[in-house]
């Protein structure tokens, strides 16, 4: 078990500085730290290497302590016996994959080098780049091999900051395969900052969410990432529609709540929450989970069919983002197919269908 | 053309260079690396020779190296002989002279590497030293050469300071190109026009090696 509890405040030209502020403990096995770009994930993972000291605190992996402000004690990052894979991968230019491999493991008789070096080359499949520098490597060739020259060390924490960026998802999925299979069998905390949904959906045991600086909410991916309790937490999680609203009456017998969006330009029912009629609150949507309709729909479960027109439309690959007025501003995304079945173009009077559920109550 | 002169020259160069490279190593990591506040003092220290004249700076290493001047005293209870007007001395004069040259590009290319790239070798494991050895000093090979040649070339073309320290003492400290000015003043201008032509070529070859080198003209592995 890791345990961190730090805090650390960073100076700034800005009015207010950033603080750090964390109280938490890391398992065995995965966490995701997910949050917004500026929330303090990276410096998180550099004061748990050591590579940035906190203000005051403690950190410490069982009963060894990493940190400690009250005795002033910090142990080096050489001594942490950790591995740390950059988003940059930092993989060292004038060395081969073998020698950036076997960099961490100088310590040990060279037979026992060859041995271990061999073995993770044949888990993580780089044993025909061994002789290779890394600038002669693609992306995801780069990464198995930032990952191997971690693992090798046989470290007591792994901290990962968004080790796949950039990789197609088949890649990034095969990847991660490999590295579940080495967690399996080593069960260690390993903290996985990412902001890709379908990296916390792949991983996910658990989730911890930054944001400024401080965890917002843990618990699992399903929870976090369909539910975001906050307007940044919404951002990052993907919801393309946040809507200024302000709570109009409760139905506590339906179960729901309307809210006026937008200065009262148009009313949905969103699920019963604890927000008083009258506060001004936000509403969260997926464009993925609003249907269009070239008709009055009738007959359906979903609460909410708001007519609009559409305003524009645009194709980008696999999806088709339209944006429809119906009171106010929707982004909803559907397939070409549907687009071209249901004849959508920019002018047209569509009904926007969206289920209660769907609709999220943030901060 | 005085193959005595030049000789020496080239000597003083050479071991200038090298021994320059040993102390600006050291020096350009602190000015790199430390986040110590008092910094820019040592950094305008360095700097100093690429401001003062020659003179200036001659005639204070003349002083302390002078048999009463605390240099001198030391090294002449050290090594029974003393230092002013000798190679020991020109040596001496010449490194605090090239200072800058040496340890302004070296400091240049420890402040270009990737940082991610230190820390990856401590959380590796690996101490200081070796992470200077192994990854700092390869990366940063453009600064140790420009370093050398750099030194090289000043000290191969200074004037003022060997006249201040080393007098002219044929074969001890008459360099080139305190033997071109006595060329000149002795008016045996062909004499000085073939020692300066070459002083010019060899500087020009040095200039373009380490251009070239910092284009990655001739880098041995590719750019990332």
């Amino acid at each position: 078990m890791l345990n961190v509890q730090i805090r650390k405040q960073f100076r700034s030209d800005g009015a207010q500085p950033f603080v750090l502020d964390i109280n938490q403990s890391f398992a065995p096995g995965f966490t995701v730290l997910f949050g917004p770009s500026g929330a303090g994930k990276s410096t998180l993972l550099d004061c748990i290497a050591g590579l940035q000291q906190p203000d005051s605190g403690e950190i410490r992996l069982g009963e060894k302590l990493y940190f400690d402000a009250a005795s002033k004690l910090s142990l080096p990052p050489q001594r942490r016996e950790l591995a740390y894979v950059f988003q940059s991968l930092a993989l060292f230019p004038h060395l081969s994959v073998e020698q950036n491999i076997r960099y961490g493991l100088s310590k040990l008789a060279v037979a026992e080098q060859t041995e271990r070096t061999q073995r993770i080359a044949n888990a993580f499949r780089i044993q025909n780049l061994l002789p290779r520098r890394p600038a002669e490597l693609s992306g995801g060739e780069k990464q198995r091999v930032a990952l191997a020259r971690a693992l090798v060390t046989r470290p007591r924490v792994l901290l990962l900051d968004e080790p796949l960026t950039g990789l197609d998802s088949a890649l990034r999925r095969s990847i991660l395969e490999d590295l579940r299979a080495w967690n399996d069998a080593n069960r260690i905390p390993i903290l996985y900052v990412t902001h890709n949904r379908e990296e916390v959906d792949a991983i996910g045991e658990r989730v911890v969410t930054l944001v400024n600086g401080r965890v917002h909410e843990t618990g699992s991916p399903r929870v976090i990432l369909d539910a975001p309790r906050s307007v940044e937490l919404a951002h990052a999680a993907g919801f393309e529609n946040i809507l200024s609203a302000m709570v109009v009456e409760h139905r506590p017998a339906d179960g729901v709540m309307r809210v006026s969006l937008d200065h009262a330009a148009c009313e949905i029912e969103i699920p019963l929450g604890d927000a008083a009629p009258g506060t001004e609150v936000r509403v969260a949507i997926r464009a993925g989970d609003i249907l269009v309709a070239t008709e009055a729909p009738h007959f359906l479960s979903a609460r909410n069919i708001l007519p609009g027109t559409i305003e524009s439309l645009e194709t980008r690959g696999v999806m088709a983002a339209l944006r429809v007025k119906a009171g106010t501003t929707f982004l909803v995304h559907v397939t070409p197919g549907a687009v071209r079945a249901l004849d959508l173009s920019p002018g047209l009077l569509v009904w926007l269908v969206i289920k209660t559920h769907s609709c999220h109550l943030v901060r | 053309m005085n193959a005595e002169a030049l000789l020496l020259s080239l000597r003083l160069a050479a071991t200038v260079s090298i021994l320059l490279l040993v102390v600006a190593l050291p020096l350009a990591y602190g000015l790199a690396f430390s986040s110590w506040r008092g910094k820019f003092l040592l950094e305008s220290i360095v700097a100093l020779p690429l401001v003062l004249p020659p003179t200036v700076l001659g005639f204070y290493a003349l002083v302390a190296m002078g048999p009463r001047g605390p240099l001198g005293k030391v090294w002449q209870s050290f090594f029974g002989y003393p230092l002013a007007f000798t190679f020991a001395g020109l040596v001496l004069a010449s490194m605090l002279y090239s200072l800058p040259f040496a340890v302004q590009p070296l400091v240049a290319s420890f402040e270009s590497l990737d940082r991610r790239l230190l820390d990856a070798s401590a959380v590796l494991g690996a101490d200081r030293a070796r992470t200077f050895f192994r990854i700092i000093l390869p990366l940063a090979w453009p600064g140790v050469l420009t370093a050398l040649v750099l030194s090289f070339a000043h000290t191969l073309g200074e004037f003022g300071v060997v006249l201040m320290v080393g007098g002219n003492l044929p074969g001890i400290t008459r360099t080139v190109s305190i033997d071109i000015y006595d060329r000149v003043q002795a008016l045996d201008y062909s004499a000085a026009h073939q020692t300066a032509l070459l002083l010019l070529l060899v500087s020009f070859v040095v200039l373009s090696i380490v251009y070239g080198v910092n284009r990655r003209v001739w880098s041995p592995w590719p750019a990332k």
